[in-house]
């Protein structure tokens, strides 16, 4: 009896290792990426048989993940300074490209036919900007008939990517909300009418229920939800629409070797077509591996999809890397994994 | 006759041996139930233990202070508990507020007089009604009550209590659905089940021999629902409460959905405040370093609030024991 046991055991330790060792790269990481991640990960299992585990645990979970080296690589949103990368010895590449819209809760406008500057946004963060028809929305605005309304700022209420890269955006536009308020996951809210929702499901859910209300979500949930978005004037003085174009000329304009560890702000990036709140999202990895065999396949599973993942992404409302862009990260970051 | 006494006086082999097993098994059974609730114990001091050293970072830079510090910054590392300690409160007491009476009168409707037909299935939705998680509870709150809320509650709130000196300032304020005063009443929704459920099964249990004397005597349903049903069931009727309030103090996911999750103490109810486990629950999975240690403070808080509350209601209990003379 016993002896049969100790085969049973064994033949199950057996097939956990074979399965262990012939898939699933893991990784952990931010929320935002999450549904592309995933995307890619099936697409990639159907083609080379290798799976991903990927936990969306939050950026600051990714990041808790890679350094207690748990996962192969962390997903971060935010990027890690080049300080920190030097003190634990890790790159970091931009993966996907994506980004954050102003949405609203207005009877009587069209998606996209009210505009506003950046300046008027942080005014309304700030609270010092209360009514819908105050003097300096009606001067973005003109021959548009604002309504006399009460407005309620939604805000992201866990710690968030998306929140990062718009307070992130309001710090670069208003020195007010800069020496303030400052940039983050997560935010002391300065206006009185500030509502939290949790996650952007929340924050969708909570514009779309209040009167008046301004808030900001990743723009997929945009489109998926048909909401109110906000024109929004960029660094060139031009407004612009959120869409796939819109965030690729923001990425394009952005110089990427600048900083050390490619974190790059894209937000008010230069250009005429540039969205002014886009964002990258970046992947964590060691220089020097533990495990060198898992570590290339996180590699192999990035080159993968970069070069079959684009259509994809498209379908998502992601911007995926330009080519030459992803070219660079290959021989220029790839190659200090050894 | 001379045979039983004869077994008596002898003892038998037979029965020595059982005698002897089954105190060895009470011996067992006293030891092994006894690590059990030992288990309770330890668990209990290992939760307290590790919040406190996770939360050391915190209590040890603010001290006492962060009790009553009314900030929460989390760029500039600048906390206080005093926001979320209020919020976790004042939810919770307009829960009580709103619950109470409702579930009393639906106990009573349905110990006293609420006809044959009708006891069972009213008895098995408010069970039922327990039963549901609390999550949907939340979704209900956002989704359905609170856009009713803003559209015919507030507003009604705010030109009848609204208008009153002193309390008036409770009901000002933008009126958007969610805030304390709709994480309050989501709460009573919450609790009226647990309290009412307690309550109907402890009024049941008066005797029925009292009930009928006091009727007999000509007592109206009231005067036999003051004055033997109630003082017969303090014990269980407050119990059913604390029940209901150690449920709002630390229901996390329903007050998260309808509260508005902001960081700020405003006079207004209807204004967006924040609990302690709604806190817990939004920036748990982003913080890190002392913003974590923070958050395992306002854990402990949490604690330490539940247990003072529990502490309070043995106290009120003992006292009522006394002045009735039942205890000395």
């Amino acid at each position: 009896m016993l002896k049969m046991k100790s085969v049973i055991a064994a033949v199950g330790l057996s097939v956990l290792a074979a399965t262990s060792w012939a898939a699933d790269i893991t990784g952990a990481g931010a929320t935002f990426p999450y549904p592309m991640y995933a995307k890619w990960a099936e697409a990639y299992k159907a083609a080379t048989g290798t799976g991903l585990n990927y936990q969306s645990i939050g950026s600051s979970g990714g990041l808790k993940q890679i350094r207690a080296k748990t996962v192969t690589f962390g997903a971060s949103d935010a990027p890690v300074s080049g300080a920190d990368l030097e003190k634990d010895g890790m790159v970091q590449f931009p993966a996907i490209i994506g980004g954050t819209v102003p949405v609203v809760n207005l009877e009587g406008f069209k998606p996209g036919e009210l505009r506003i500057s950046g300046p008027v946004l942080a005014d309304i963060y700030m609270g010092t900007v209360t009514k819908w028809n105050d003097a300096k929305l009606a001067a973005l605005n003109p021959g548009k008939k604002l309504p006399d309304q009460a407005i309620t700022v939604v805000h992201r209420a866990d710690g968030s990517g998306t929140t990062f890269n718009f307070t992130d955006y309001l710090s670069a536009v208003s020195k007010d909300w800069a020496d303030k308020v400052g940039k983050g996951a997560a935010v002391k809210w300065p206006a009185d009418s500030s509502v939290g929702g949790k996650g952007n499901e929340g924050v969708a859910a909570n514009v779309n229920r209040v009167k008046g209300a301004v808030g900001y979500v990743e723009y997929a949930y945009v489109k998926k939800n048909n909401m109110n978005f906000l024109q929004l004037q960029n660094a060139s003085g031009k407004y612009v629409s959120p869409d796939d174009l819109t965030f690729a000329a923001a990425a394009a304009g952005a110089d990427w070797f600048s900083v050390p560890g490619m974190g790059v702000s894209m937000v008010n990036a230069k250009g005429n077509d540039s969205w002014p709140i886009s964002t990258a999202s970046f992947i964590l990895m060691y220089k020097k591996p533990a495990d060198k065999a898992a570590s290339d396949e996180v590699l192999k599973f990035f080159d993968w999809a970069f070069k079959n993942g684009k259509k994809m992404a498209s379908d998502l409302d992601y911007v995926p890397l330009p080519d030459a862009l992803t070219q660079q990260i290959r021989t220029k970051v790839w190659s200090e994994i050894k | 006759m001379g045979s039983i006494e004869q077994a008596s006086h002898a003892p038998d082999h037979n029965m020595l041996s059982v005698v002897k097993r089954q105190r060895i098994q009470d011996f067992f059974f006293h030891k092994i139930t006894l690590s059990f609730s030992l288990l309770v114990l330890f668990a209990l001091l290992g939760i307290i233990i590790s919040l406190l050293i996770n939360a050391w970072p915190a209590l040890a830079k603010f001290g006492f202070q962060f009790i009553w510090r009314v900030e929460w910054d989390i760029v500039n590392d600048e906390f206080g508990a005093a926001i979320a300690i209020f919020g976790t409160l004042v939810s919770a007491l307009i829960a009580l507020v709103i619950a109470v009476p409702l579930s009393f009168g639906i106990a009573l409707f349905l110990t006293e007089t609420c006809p044959t037909y009708l006891r069972r299935p009213l008895g098995t939705a408010i069970e039922l009604l327990a039963a549901v998680p609390s999550i949907i509870y939340g979704m209900f709150g956002l989704f359905i009550f609170a856009p009713l809320f803003a559209e015919y509650g507030q507003p009604a709130l705010q030109s009848t209590l609204g208008k009153m000196p002193i309390i008036g300032g409770l009901f000002g304020g933008a009126m958007n659905g969610v805030g304390i005063l709709a994480a309050g009443i989501v709460l009573a929704f919450m609790i009226v089940p647990f309290i009412a459920a307690v309550m109907r099964d402890v009024f049941e249990i008066v005797p029925p021999i009292l009930r009928e004397s006091a009727y007999g005597l000509g007592c109206t349903t009231w005067e036999v629902v003051r004055s033997i049903v109630l003082p017969y069931t303090q014990k269980g009727v407050i119990g059913g409460v604390m029940l209901g309030l150690g449920r709002a103090l630390g229901e996390t996911m329903a007050v998260t959905f309808v509260i508005g999750n902001s960081q700020r103490l405003s006079a207004s109810l209807f204004s967006p405040g924040t609990t302690i486990a709604s806190t817990l629950a939004n920036e748990f999975g982003e913080a890190a370093d002392f913003h974590l240690s923070t958050l395992f403070a306002l854990g402990f808080l949490l604690f330490v609030i539940t247990f003072i509350v529990l502490s309070l209601a043995k106290i009120m209990l003992i006292r009522a024991e006394k002045a009735k003379g039942t205890k000395t």
